[in-house]
């Protein structure tokens, strides 16, 4: 029965309230329910009041001439329209609020593709989680470089459509640290349940040691190509190091081996196989593979250090 | 309502055996394949649309199933992305958009009308012919490589999934016209054929209930029709409309589906509130209240009802003046919905209200569609959709107005005249326990879904976070409840064909003139034309015993 027991942050409705909307919309849902259920308890309660007293039973007769009464009439069109007038007036309000980007933003670069997130930050630094200050206005400029997605953030009640072929922008003010989920909310094709990433608020401090860490790649190439792989370019999202098909094929035991090709004959999985299908990922793709969501190119996306990291840790893999 | 009295008809003397009825005037399989009979088309058309919705209903099932445990319990990704999207496609475009006008509106305008058939019988059968067409196109999409676009084929991912687009778009290009057709051919009937006596407020609310439909039907969906050939020129012809990589705007394609495809919901909820009308009033033996309030309210709701597909869209990039007009132009059609409640409410006050099936149905309607419409003001409310836009919240709520409203007015239609279209009674008892627990088990479906919406839970997952899983699975038992509460209902009537007892002419004590033929009514519906009363006029129709149903006395 967890959902029964409260949570100090959450509500019965609500996650936690993690933005500055998010007190505006809870407040203003929970006017909107609680006027509904007065109409909802009166509708209810005058049906089963009248099946009650008007049923049918011997003895009793009801009057079968048709009834109508202007006044009721204009009193529940009337009343409902003010109260409608009023929802949509403070719907407004908080929308324009949300859509009203503030001067001075941390700006983060959004890229949505099938089918993970990537937020870059500056200086080059790509990480696949959202990384915020508490407390501080932060803009997403996000692109879709395939099909629609959606940035959905619940705990900040924010959420915006990632429409290829243009920028979509969207801002919030995390209120609260913590660590928050994030999930595609536009249906993308096979992975939609699985895009999702996590939001970490954290303190000006927290931040500024997390950054000044990420522009600083490891220096050893397996734990750098260890990290692109599985955080900051989203090829875990793809290809698995376990055997396990995602979408892509599995990276565990194919270094030093051949592989075989869609086209025919084999190739060995090797540096240049592995440099070659990140920057143009459709020459050599793999037989059993022809169906699957073409991966894009890293072309201009990958320093040449970057690539061989990877190739390090791929060679790492074959001893497991 | 009106101070012209009119003598109304005694029913027939004769019974339906000695003159013959519609079932048996002719058969074979070509007497029926290619008749222009209204009402066999009409029964034809219910056969269909209930297998169609058995179909969507075991998808809900397998749905709902595999979403019991947060990973998943039996189906791939893709699986699952083919399955919701059937089960949508299924349900929309072969199950409610027809239903209700197809299925019912066939049989009984003519006959409401005192008339011997629809204004062209011909168009009438190729219009069900143009369905039957439609649904095995979608049958071959789904037995082929599998639909994963979700029924709303948005781009560009429509655009570039393996999966039958073509085949699919094609069927519901098909459809599209069955249902042009059908409007077409109802706005005509209506217009031209009422008889002497029966002017616009004479006639039966669930008659203007058909003719708003009808005006939506034939001027919303020639847009369906026109974006569905698009979608597919963009696929095979690479037009560049929608596709980005070619200059094109997603975003438009999803104002030209929602063009339609928003109208489209009061094709699907305006003939069920038809029905309402006829239930609350013939079982309350009441005349309506505020019979031209319901009636001005079907047509404001079919004309506002193209003003708002916006709403559908208000995180998708539009301007924000755009945005919030749509926004005001919904509230304005919540009003009319909420007055024809009210109405519907106080007909039964000081009426004699009898706690049939049909009416238990009716009931149950006003109870889920109060909560479907409700649920629709905080997703108007701007602020508010952003956090519930393409979450269980709207899922909720559209189940609650689609299946909560017309599939339960519907089946309270069916049950009110079933006794009219094959002549037997059924098992009142059985009648009541379906409509029991097909309300109890629709409310544990979609009760715990408006909170998975308002927690976090987006549309369209197959797998989700484990914080969630609780409520899916009560969610999951009120799907398997509210299956065998539809299952009771169907038992209950295929039992009546075998053992039923003989129907009377007017087993609820009816006024409109449906009531006035045999049960089931002759070929040609009327021997002589009726005389048109009120078709509210309750006064001196008495339960006869010896009939076995109400007479006027």
């Amino acid at each position: 029965m967890m959902f029964l027991l409260a949570d100090q942050n959450k509500t019965f409705w609500f996650p936690e309230q993690a933005s500055t909307f998010a007190p505006e919309v809870d407040w203003f849902f929970l006017a909107v329910t609680y006027i509904s259920l007065v109409f909802f308890v009166l509708i209810v309660g005058f049906m089963v009041y009248f099946m009650y007293v008007y049923r049918e039973r011997p003895g009793y007769k009801g009057s079968p001439e048709a009834v109508h009464n202007n006044a009721l009439e204009i009193g529940w069109t009337v009343v409902p329209t003010i109260i409608a007038v009023w929802i949509f007036y403070r719907g407004t309000i908080g929308f324009l609020d949300m859509m009203t980007i503030p001067a001075d933003t941390r700006d983060v670069q959004v890229v949505a593709k099938q089918w993970a997130w990537s937020f870059g930050y500056p200086n080059g630094v790509i990480d696949n989680e959202l990384h915020l200050v508490v407390n501080e206005p932060a803009k997403m400029i996000m692109r879709s470089d395939d099909v629609l997605h959606s940035l959905f953030v619940p705990a900040f009640r924010a959420k915006c459509d990632v429409v290829p072929g243009r920028y979509a922008t969207m801002w919030f003010e995390p209120t609260k640290t913590g660590t928050y989920d994030l999930f595609c909310s536009e249906y993308c094709g096979d992975q939609h349940s699985k895009m999702g990433a996590k939001v970490v608020v954290h303190t000006k401090d927290e931040y500024d040691t997390w950054f000044t860490k990420a522009q600083i790649p490891p220096s050893d190439p397996v734990e750098y190509g260890k990290l692109l792989y599985a955080k900051t370019m989203g090829c875990a999202s793809c290809h698995s190091i376990d055997g396990s098909k995602i979408v892509g094929p599995s990276f565990k035991g194919t270094w030093g081996g051949e592989v075989a090709l869609a086209s025919g004959g084999t190739v060995p999985f090797d540096e240049n196989y592995v440099r070659e299908s990140v920057l143009n990922p459709q020459a050599k793709s793999r037989a059993g593979y022809e169906k699957a969501s073409l991966m894009p190119s890293y072309q201009g996306r990958l320093k040449e250090e970057q690539i061989s990291a990877l190739i390090a840790y791929m060679k790492s893999l074959k001893s497991e | 309502m009106s101070a012209v009295v009119t003598k109304p008809l005694v029913a027939p003397v004769e019974s339906a055996k000695e003159r013959g009825n519609f079932l048996n005037h002719t058969s074979g399989f070509l007497s029926w394949a290619l008749t222009l009979d209204h009402k066999r088309i009409g029964l034809m058309y219910l056969v269909g649309v209930m297998s169609s919705f058995l179909l969507g209903g075991v998808l809900a099932l397998i749905v709902r199933s595999h979403l019991f445990y947060a990973d998943g319990a039996f189906l791939t990704l893709k699986q699952y992305n083919q399955i919701f999207t059937l089960h949508g496609a299924v349900m929309v475009f072969l199950f409610i958009i027809p239903s209700v006008p197809a299925a019912l509106g066939n049989f009984l305008l003519p006959i409401m009308l005192g008339a011997k058939d629809v204004a062209f019988p011909r168009l009438n059968l190729s219009s069900f012919y143009l369905w039957v067409g439609g649904a095995i196109f979608f049958l071959v999409a789904m037995l082929t490589t599998g639909l994963d676009t979700g029924w709303t084929f948005y781009t560009p991912y429509s655009l570039e999934t393996t999966g039958p687009v073509v085949l699919a778009t094609m069927g519901v290009f098909i459809l599209g016209f069955s249902s042009i057709f059908t409007g077409l051919n109802f706005i005509v009937t209506i217009n031209t054929m009422r008889p002497p006596g029966m002017t616009w407020f004479r006639m039966p609310l669930f008659l203007w209930a058909i003719y708003a439909t009808s005006i939506i039907q034939v001027l919303a969906t020639p847009v369906l029709g026109i974006t569905m050939l698009l979608l597919m020129a963009e696929r095979f012809l690479g037009i560049g409309i929608f596709d980005p990589k070619l200059n094109g705007d997603p975003v438009t394609y999803q104002h030209f589906f929602w063009f339609y495809s928003h109208p489209a919901v009061y094709i699907m909820i305006l003939p069920a509130m038809g029905i309402i009308s006829e239930l609350m009033s013939v079982h309350s033996h009441k005349g309506i209240f505020g019979y031209r309030m319901i009636a001005y309210s079907s047509i404001a709701i079919a004309l506002f009802g193209f003003l708002v597909w916006g709403h559908h869209m208000f995180t998708s990039g539009m301007a924000n003046v755009t945005t919030i007009v749509f926004s005001a132009l919904t509230f304005t059609v919540s009003i009319p919905s909420a007055i024809k409640v009210f109405n519907w409410l106080f007909t039964m006050y000081k009426g004699t209200v009898s706690l049939t099936t049909p009416m238990l149905y009716a009931l149950a309607f006003l109870f889920l569609f109060t909560i479907g419409g409700l649920t629709g003001l905080p997703l108007g409310a701007l602020s508010i959709d952003r956090h519930f836009h393409d979450t269980y919240f709207v899922v909720a709520h559209f189940h609650y107005v689609m299946m909560g409203g017309t599939l339960v007015a519907f089946l309270g239609g069916i049950f009110h005249w079933w006794p009219k279209m094959v002549g037997k009674m059924y098992n009142e008892l059985g009648g009541q326990i379906s409509a029991g627990i097909v309300f109890v088990g629709f409310n544990l479906t979609f009760l715990p879904q408006f909170v998975l919406g308002t927690r976090g839970m987006p549309r369209r997952y197959a797998t989700y976070v484990p914080e969630f899983e609780f409520l899916h699975q009560l969610s999951t038992y009120g799907a398997f409840l509210l299956g065998i509460g539809l299952f009771v209902a169907l038992g209950v009537l295929i039992d009546s064909l075998i053992r039923g007892k003989k129907a009377p002419t007017n087993p609820w004590g009816g006024a409109t003139l449906e009531w006035v033929c045999s049960s089931p009514p002759p070929h040609d519906n009327f021997a002589k034309p009726p005389v048109v009363g009120d078709p509210y006029d309750f006064r001196g129709l008495e339960y006869d015993a010896r009939e076995g149903g109400y007479v006027r006395r």
